[in-house]
């Protein structure tokens, strides 16, 4: 079996754990869950640091944990990064570069120490100390320290819980690049559902220590869809791209992608309206035709209409009251009204 | 003067010798202590506590009856071939240890869990492996941990008193160090020879303090 299997059940007073599930042996893998569900303990049974009195893991065929068997974490090939800065104080950039390179034989190392420097962009931090660097230069380094003990797996660890806005996006630039520049399956926790979109190309939810539901991450329903649509052309004049997806197109401003390449989007269900008929004179610019196939538990304020689009899912919350207003049920046809300024830069992933 | 040199080169040898002994065995004890989720932590804490209130004529009574020709130890050690080790330099070195040993083991002990499991752990993930992770890792950030207790545990065995006399007498040369060599001197009336020991040793005790606390403060 390629990638990664695993299988985990373990109990304390507090938490139980009890998942099973795999990892493709390529792209991004997202444990996604709120905080406690159990994400980084999984994590860690993975990598070795903990272990769950019963489990099963392997990678790439190769056994970590079985009943018998127990890998300890120095003698598994995967690379992790925590979630807060965890470079050696007491070490140089450097040298905390060189820590997990020196320990793996010249002959095993997959990759070279300066592409991997310039791929994290943290040649200028070399001779810096440690605690001297800001919090977004300290990811860096560890993702380029993770990477240099040549694992064939690297495991995350909400690697941007610790930093401001726009530190996030700097990582995720860089993320995005080693996802797309090596060869290396990578699995992702995070509670983000922008980081997921934008980075997993499957996702396994978590929730109180079980899997919820695994599967690619486009199609996910989760208070929002995600389609995965591809770019038809950029309107100039108004600032808008336009994109195709087997349902139908939308718009939304201006996708930072060229004509044909294929772009994720994430639509919040907040920012979805539906109406029996197409309106005219209305300012949603993108008005998708469906059918109703499902309505969440009409309790409280608001109801989430699943609507399927041409194939498409398709995810709006609207009032309990409009609900009754239109007579939404399953099996009625509705319009989907969407606003472009809705589709905001951390809806759009770039796969 | 020579009597006086004779104890505080046995003092010093004796000091040496002890504080090397209880970093091999304190280390271990102190990381134990640091990283333990047994319920015996308290216990074996409070163990290595003890000689920190004990009366220190309590624990060289002990350790005489223990290492005595009726003891247990003293039975293993003659068995050994090894003789007895009361009033002994090897007995004063075996009882130094344990007298000294909460003053090596606690800072120790507190340097190593300043360090958390983290930066071990981000280690073990770089293919270090425990010893490896140890030494590169643990023994360099606790090294303020170390500096510390080396010189507790130097100095507490420089001002014993009480567990020398019991366990190791007065035999110039070989048991009778510093603090009983200024005993003597005031039983005799010598009271010159007493102000330098005592002197001495209450410079030396200023300086090596003045180390240890000294080090927290740094200019700017």
């Amino acid at each position: 079996m390629s990638g990664l299997q695993a299988r985990l059940r373990l109990a304390r007073e507090d938490f139980a754990l009890d998942v099973d599930f795999s990892a493709a042996a390529r792209g991004v893998t997202a444990l996604f869950g709120a905080s406690g569900s159990g994400k980084t303990t999984v994590l860690r049974c993975i990598s070795g640091l903990s272990r769950a009195p019963s489990g099963f893991v392997s990678f790439d065929g190769e056994c970590w944990q079985d009943d018998t068997r127990f890998v300890p974490p120095h003698r598994r090939a995967c690379g992790y990064v925590f979630q807060e800065s965890s470079l050696f104080p007491h070490l140089s950039v450097r040298r905390n570069l060189e820590y997990g390179w020196r320990r793996v034989p010249p002959g095993q190392r997959r990759l070279a120490f300066d592409n991997t420097v310039e791929l994290l962009g943290v040649g200028p931090l070399l001779e810096r100390s440690a605690p001297s660097l800001s919090g977004g230069e300290r990811q860096r380094v560890a993702m380029a320290r993770a990477l240099l003990a040549s694992p064939r797996l690297l495991l995350m660890d909400e690697p941007l819980a610790s930093l401001d806005e726009a530190r996030k996006g700097e990582i995720l630039y860089y993320i995005e690049r080693l996802r797309d520049e090596l060869a290396l399956p990578i699995i992702y926790v995070s509670h983000s559902i922008e980081e997921v979109v934008r980075l997993a190309d499957r996702v396994v939810r978590l929730a109180q220590g079980k899997v919820l539901e695994a599967g690619p991450v486009s199609g996910l329903l989760d208070g929002g869809s995600v389609i995965d649509t591809r770019v038809a052309h950029h309107d100039l004049k108004w600032s808008l791209t336009r994109l195709e997806f087997p349902g139908g197109a939308f718009y939304a401003p201006d996708v930072d992608a060229l004509v044909g390449e294929r772009v994720r989007v994430r639509i919040r269900a907040r920012d979805v309206s539906l109406a029996l008929s197409a309106p005219r004179d209305a300012s949603f610019l993108n008005v998708l035709a469906g059918v109703v196939t499902a309505l969440s538990e009409q309790r409280g304020a608001s109801v989430d209409v699943r609507l399927d689009v041409a194939g498409t899912p398709l995810l709006a919350r609207v009032t309990r009251k409009s609900v009754a207003a239109l007579g939404l049920a399953p099996g009625r046809r509705a319009y989907a009204l969407i606003k472009s300024v809705a589709i905001d830069r951390p809806s759009v992933g770039y796969a | 003067m020579s009597n006086e040199l004779a104890a505080v080169w046995l003092t010093a040898r004796l000091a040496a010798m002890t504080t090397m002994l209880l970093l091999v065995v304190g280390t271990p004890i102190a990381w134990w202590l640091a990283r333990t989720r047994s319920r015996l932590k308290g216990a074996i804490g409070a163990v290595v506590a003890l000689p920190l209130v004990l009366p220190p004529t309590v624990l060289g009574f002990y350790l005489l009856v223990l290492m005595g020709p009726a003891g247990p130890v003293g039975a293993l050690t003659q068995s050994l071939g090894l003789g007895l080790l009361p009033f002994t330099f090897s007995g004063l070195v075996v009882a130094s240890v344990i007298y000294s040993l909460p003053f090596v083991v606690q800072p120790l002990q507190a340097a190593f869990e300043g360090i958390g499991e983290r930066p071990v752990e981000v280690a073990a993930t770089l293919h270090a492996d425990p010893w490896d992770r140890f030494f590169t890792i643990v023994v360099p950030l606790a090294r303020p941990g170390f500096v510390a207790a080396t010189v507790l545990g130097f100095a507490h065995t420089v001002g014993e008193f009480g567990v020398v006399l019991m366990i190791g007498g007065n035999i110039p040369g070989a048991t009778k160090v510093l603090s009983v060599a200024l005993y003597d001197h005031v039983e005799a009336l010598e009271y010159m020879q007493a102000h330098w020991l005592a002197g001495g040793m209450l410079i030396f005790s200023f300086v090596v303090l003045l180390a240890v606390y000294g080090r927290t403060w740094k200019p700017r």
